[in-house]
């Protein structure tokens, strides 16, 4: 077993006439952070949708955990976490019973189920919430629990889309912190942001646009290539060719 | 089996959190079952009648006398025209014309036959229907009166010397014709179907609709234990919706139960099946709640107006007796009556058990099927 965690070989999704992923390539290594940007529309979402067996390619190969998307989705799904752009807990179940829910599907022994979670909810601060429904909780404590949620399972990879979309700057560094602890225990970040001081948190960033891979590498060696100082530049570069010329 | 568990242990929790469930579950059977079975009565009376005596004589008025006697019917109009009676036929005044044309009491002594004419107004089939059956059976009275009183002085050449054939009625399993028995079994199977088709078909979809679904595809989740995981409660809540509503039926309308009622909660069970699965074939097709709910609707008001509850099978054009047979509430209608009013064991309702079972097999492995975790 290499030390990849997921292969990417031209990997391209179209639907009908439109091209949404056009024969993407990267890997990622285990226990990376892999920041994976681009514009709103560029292909981000379709693309971690593919990785994670939840859409079909049209044409290319990848592997996650080893095992390729096309053939093997569910075994892929076994190693994976999943934490979708729109928040998908179950908002009238406390945090404890969605926990639970999950867990068990993924075939947690009860013991474990138990005490991890007694764990997990001391560390989340939700003990005294242990009977509320999460529709109740503040956006930016449910986007934690939901990234502990994808995590609990202790997955080799985990894809998170947007993870911090709406959530105040004090939450967005507690849950970095999260991120950056689970990439230390072993498990691949596969991240998507639209917040270019998140990217810089990253070892290895892509930016895609149009549905190609326009930029890869680490932070330092991209604002390097395109001679700018942060990411933000490096992204509006791509992003943005024609305002580029403008200026 | 374990994911079952968790799903099944997730699902009821959710079911008995929603606060318009329980009311739904509880007060729905009550009120329907009481609200119709009493409401929907087959029994017609006051039927409106003209009774044109072109005769005037002591027979005719004889005959007049048996209909205002009777309890069916009220006498709307008096006329020598017939012209003039299906005038108010026409007008909708009127539902029955009894004509005794003129010569009848003479024909009845001289010839041994006399004619009446009956013109019904049968833009209400199960109206007229009754009206001339209980038309036919005052004239039938009337005719077996006049031969009683009059045998004695048949030798004189009065009354007719002839035998008549008489078809007495015999109404069985419902001898008074009491329309409740006939129709709370029937209504209790209607309930039984809304349940299920509108609680499984909204469920999948709103997972849809508020991107849970993504999630649960995200996992290793076997699709056969997504939807019995999706299934099973409302099959419960269904199972206990119809014993609840026996019990109901049983204490309000004294229904006879009959027939063994393993067999028929038997035949519920299986009927809950077809009806969940296609809440979930449903679900899985469409994007919103919305949509389920309208396309649930069109299959429910098919299987509710061609159930053989409101229209008797028997009725409908040969077309539409075909498409009954492919109505699973037709099948369990007619079960639950033959158990409940019947007492048919199980060797009588062998063939609705085998069709039913097929439509339970084909309807969820279509739903399986088309529930698709990656698109």
């Amino acid at each position: 077993m290499p030390d990849n965690s997921i292969v990417v070989d031209r990997l391209s999704k179209k639907f009908g006439e439109f091209t949404a992923v056009n024969e993407i390539s990267f890997e990622t290594k285990k226990g990376e952070i892999f920041g994976f940007l681009g514009a709103n529309g560029a292909g981000k979402s379709t693309a971690m949708k593919m990785l994670c067996g939840l859409l079909t390619p049209t044409s290319g190969k990848a592997t996650v955990a080893g095992y390729d998307i096309a053939s093997q989705s569910e075994r892929v799904k076994r190693r994976i976490g999943y934490m979708s752009q729109k928040f998908s807990l179950y908002q009238d179940l406390t945090a404890i019973e969605n926990i639970r829910f999950y867990a068990g599907i993924y075939g947690m022994a009860d013991k474990d189920i138990k005490q991890q979670s007694d764990r997990l909810m001391q560390r989340l601060n939700l003990v005294d919430y242990a009977n509320v429904k999460i529709e109740a909780l503040p956006l930016g404590w449910k986007q934690k629990l939901a990234f502990s949620v994808a995590v609990f399972h202790r997955p080799e990879i985990v894809f998170l889309d947007e993870p911090t979309g709406g959530v105040d700057p004090v939450t967005r560094r507690d849950f970095w912190e999260m991120i950056t602890q689970t990439a230390a225990e072993g498990t691949t970040i596969f991240v998507t942001t639209h917040y270019m001081d998140e990217a810089e948190y990253c070892d290895r960033i892509s930016i895609m646009v149009d549905g190609k891979i326009e930029a890869l590498g680490t932070p330092e060696q991209l604002k390097t290539n395109f001679a700018v100082s942060t990411i933000d530049e490096v992204f509006i570069c791509l992003a943005r060719p024609d305002a580029n010329k403008t200026n | 089996m374990r994911t079952l568990r968790f799903l099944l242990q997730k699902e009821f929790i959710q079911i008995f959190r929603n606060k318009s469930i329980l009311p739904i579950i509880l007060v729905m059977p009550m009120v329907q079952l009481l609200l119709l079975s009493f409401a929907v009565d087959y029994e017609i009376k006051n039927i409106k009648l003209i009774f044109v005596d072109q005769d005037h004589s002591h027979f005719s008025a004889l005959l007049q006398s048996q209909f205002t006697g009777s309890d069916y019917f009220i006498i709307s109009g008096q006329t020598g025209q017939t012209q003039e009676a299906k005038n108010a036929i026409e007008r909708g005044t009127c539902d029955l014309v009894v004509i005794v044309p003129p010569g009848f009491e003479q024909n009845l002594f001289r010839g041994g036959r006399a004619d009446v004419q009956l013109i019904m107004n049968a833009i209400d089939g199960t109206k007229a229907g009754l009206s001339s059956s209980y038309a036919t059976g005052i004239i039938r009275n009337y005719t077996k009166t006049l031969i009683e009183n009059y045998r004695m002085r048949s030798n004189m050449g009065i009354a007719p010397q002839y035998k008549q054939i008489e078809a007495n009625y015999s109404f069985w399993y419902n001898p008074e014709l009491n329309y409740k028995v006939y129709m709370v079994p029937g209504i209790l199977v209607l309930l039984v179907t809304m349940i299920g088709a509108f609680l499984s078909s909204m469920n999948i979809v709103r997972e849809k609709e508020l991107g849970t679904i993504e999630q649960i595809n995200v996992t290793p989740i076997k699709k056969h234990h997504f939807i019995i995981g999706k299934t099973l409660p409302f099959w419960f809540i269904g199972m206990f919706e119809f014993a609840f509503g026996l019990l109901l039926a049983r204490l309000v309308f004294d229904i006879p139960m009959v027939g063994s009622l393993y067999v028929l909660f038997s035949f519920a069970g299986v009927f809950l099946m077809v009806v969940l699965g296609l809440g979930l074939l449903i679900s899985t097709i469409t994007e919103t709640q919305q949509q389920a709910m309208f396309i649930s609707w069109f299959f429910l008001v098919i299987f509710i107006l061609l159930g053989g509850l409101f229209t008797a099978i028997e009725n409908m054009p040969a077309w539409a007796q075909y498409i009954t047979k492919l109505n699973p509430v037709s099948y369990f209608i007619e079960v639950n009556r033959m158990i409940l009013l019947k007492g048919a064991g199980f060797m009588d309702i062998a063939v609705h058990f085998a069709v039913i079972s097929g439509f339970a097999l084909a309807i969820n492995a279509l739903a399986i099927f088309r529930y698709k975790k990656v698109s």
